[in-house]
């Protein structure tokens, strides 16, 4: 580690690097339209009116600001720090993703593009994306893993309920990396009207920055309720990460708020000794995919190997460019909790606090469980609940032996 | 001269296989003695986003079979001795190119008798992070045109680019739709009245009336999916119907003016 920058919030860089991360790494046809697309991005970023949109739909259609929830009995069942949430499984469509899916549309529509694409792994981010294309009436069709096509049938139920055009994609492994694949197939092929709404923060710049930009509302709202609540800034921000946009967007606002640890939680799957994990900070080395330097899950050859987690929303075999910066820099500590631990986080939110939870923040839960226990209780943790479990149940019930 | 600019002074033919997709080295014998005036060796990689299902098999089939980044130098090494004079390019993604650093693979590379790079998803924009390595071992780094790069983008392309331009027809993946001969011609004069390297044209050509059209207006014609295809579909028997359409493809291409 070298010595520490003024301020941990002024990445990326012009050429969209942060550190030695980002970057722009695509085929020729795409740079053109990455260029445009940062061009327009700056634009909105100055226009109060594109604020006041993206703002009033967060507001109105999106139901935020999310509650910040004192969660006593869980606090109490552990022992230890006050644990306290973000609710953003309280959002339309049941998760953060909406967040980044407003904010990006918006975009699509500044920039005059008339047909909408996304790739998507458990399906959250496609039903986000099929819903704000059925709220401003755009063409959309999402890619995903025939895999997770199997998995998350009543996602793909609702996408089509929403009058998205889902495509099973079954080269690769048939899971989210070569959704992603498929998805830049199109786009290359479709630039002169296709605007790809990449749903975590990562890709080729600007859309690592963008996504964060967009997802930050978690933290500056976190962050006014928690000084307006408890009248002082937690200790300790605790959040999942597969590509790492809710992790981004809760830190983002802290990030030069010192006496604020932050803890990424990646997910370990059966382990972070074998070959079944999605820990792609923990367990890969840094590489370049999709766009963007960051660290992969990948072989000696620089060949991509596939991640496992019980979460098809962590399971991707990299993390957003921002979040590889953060844990060179030091700033944000990073673990990593198996699928067993995440199913015990699943079931002790369901029976302490009557809240069931996405198997995604189910992994923040198993690390809240053991960082509270070796904190005073005078401490506090935030927590993003960054999404809901219905989607979750059939495969909870699944790995518990029942049969619904 | 190098290898390109005598390769480049006709019109000239630019055959791609996938390394390590069936009998790599009798297959790249067979475009050769086909007259394949210069090879493009895919190198595999688990994401070729920018490839078409045909390419996309190719890879698998080659990682299938446990193709390695040395299986893939050691075929270069033996087609370089095997054919002193033909230029050979290694075409792929960055991943599999970095992974050792970029002064590895250059050097490697370098000592395979390899004499071009040709990365996908590497923009000028990123040059760092194997162009230098590449210039300074003596290996030209090839870059790609294509229908998005306009007018006040193109310098920026051609700076730094070595060996040959290659200007990709059809904004889209390769193996798909050709694009129009109008729009290939007006390219091609565009991207020559900028720089003095070849220009080649690929993606979507498949019949030798599209190489000869093609050959009438640029330096080279670049045929990859049609080619893959047969290693595909005839495994074993695949060099001997390589060298029947790689002879077609060279009789349009040399014949064309």
């Amino acid at each position: 580690m070298t010595e520490q920058p003024n301020s941990f919030k002024n990445q990326p860089d012009e050429r969209g690097h942060f550190g030695q991360f980002g970057g722009r790494y695509v085929a020729e046809t795409l740079m053109p339209l990455i260029l445009d697309l940062e061009k327009e991005y700056r634009a909105a970023q100055a226009d109060p009116a594109f604020k006041a949109e993206f703002d009033d739909l967060l507001e109105h259609y999106v139901g935020r600001p999310s509650p910040l929830y004192f969660a006593e009995r869980l606090t109490e069942a552990l022992g230890g720090a006050q644990i306290w949430f973000k609710r953003d499984e309280l959002n339309h469509t049941g998760a953060h993703k909406i967040n980044n899916c407003i904010g990006q549309i918006l975009l699509a529509i500044r920039m005059g593009k008339t047909r909408i694409i996304a790739e998507t792994g458990a399906g959250q981010h496609g039903v986000a994306t099929a819903t704000v294309c059925a709220r401003f009436g755009l063409p959309c069709v999402i890619y995903m893993g025939a895999e997770d096509v199997k998995r998350q049938s009543p996602n793909v139920f609702r996408m089509k309920l929403l009058g998205a055009e889902v495509v099973p994609v079954t080269s690769g492994g048939a899971t989210l990396k070569d959704a992603m694949n498929e998805g830049l197939r199109d786009w290359v092929a479709n630039v002169h009207d296709t605007f790809y709404i990449i749903g975590t923060a990562a890709g080729p710049h600007p859309y690592p920055e963008l996504v964060r930009d967009f997802q930050s509302v978690i933290g500056k709202e976190a962050r006014a309720q928690m000084l307006s609540r408890a009248g002082r800034l937690p200790d300790l921000l605790i959040a999942c990460i597969g590509g790492g946009s809710n992790a981004l967007g809760l830190f983002h606002p802290f990030l030069d708020d010192p006496d604020v640890k932050m803890l990424g939680v990646e997910a370990a799957g059966h382990g972070l000794d074998g070959d079944e994990h999605a820990a792609s900070l923990l367990g890969g080395v840094p590489g370049i995919l999709h766009g963007n330097k960051t660290y992969l899950l990948q072989d000696e050859d620089g060949q991509i190997t596939e991640g496992h987690s019980i979460s098809a929303g962590l399971d991707y075999p990299g993390i957003g460019p921002e979040h590889a910066w953060l844990k060179e820099s030091g700033r944000v500590e990073y673990t990593a909790v198996t699928d067993e631990e995440a199913l015990d986080g699943f079931q002790l939110l369901c029976r302490t606090e009557g809240i069931i939870p996405a198997l995604e923040p189910s992994h923040a839960i198993a690390a809240v469980a053991k960082r509270a226990k070796e904190m005073p209780d005078d401490s506090i943790i935030l927590m993003n609940l960054c999404g809901r479990g219905d989607k979750d149940i059939f495969t909870v019930a699944e790995k518990l032996g029942v049969e619904i | 001269m190098t290898r390109f600019s005598s390769a480049f002074s006709a019109p000239a033919l630019v055959c791609f296989i996938t390394a390590g997709d069936g009998d790599t080295a009798a297959n790249l014998d067979a475009l050769v003695e086909g007259g394949a005036d210069v090879i493009e060796l895919g190198m595999p990689f688990t994401d070729p986003m920018a490839d078409g299902p045909a390419i996309q098999a190719a890879n698998l089939r080659s990682l299938g079979a446990g193709t390695t980044t040395a299986d893939v130098l050691q075929i270069a090494t033996d087609f370089r001795a095997r054919h002193p004079d033909v230029p050979l390019v290694l075409m792929g993604y960055a991943n599999p190119m970095i992974r050792r650093g970029s002064e590895w693979f250059a050097d490697a590379a370098k000592k395979a008798g390899v004499d071009g790079v040709i990365c996908v998803d590497i923009p000028p924009e990123e040059d760092e992070e194997l162009g230098p390595a590449l210039r300074d071992a003596g290996i030209a780094p090839i870059r790609l045109a294509t229908p998005t790069t306009d007018a006040a983008r193109l310098p920026r392309v051609l700076h730094g680019s070595q060996g040959f331009v290659y200007y990709v027809s059809v904004a889209g993946i390769t193996g798909k739709q050709q694009a129009a001969q109008a729009s290939i011609e007006d390219n091609v004069a565009r991207i020559k009245q900028s720089t003095d390297l070849p220009v080649a044209v690929g993606f979507g050509v498949r019949t030798p009336e599209q190489a000869a059209d093609i050959a009438r207006v640029a330096d080279g014609v670049v045929v990859g999916s049609a080619l893959v295809e047969i290693v595909g579909e005839f495994g074993k028997d695949a060099p001997a119907k390589l060298k029947e359409l790689t002879s077609a493809l060279a009789a349009a291409v040399h014949a064309a003016q």
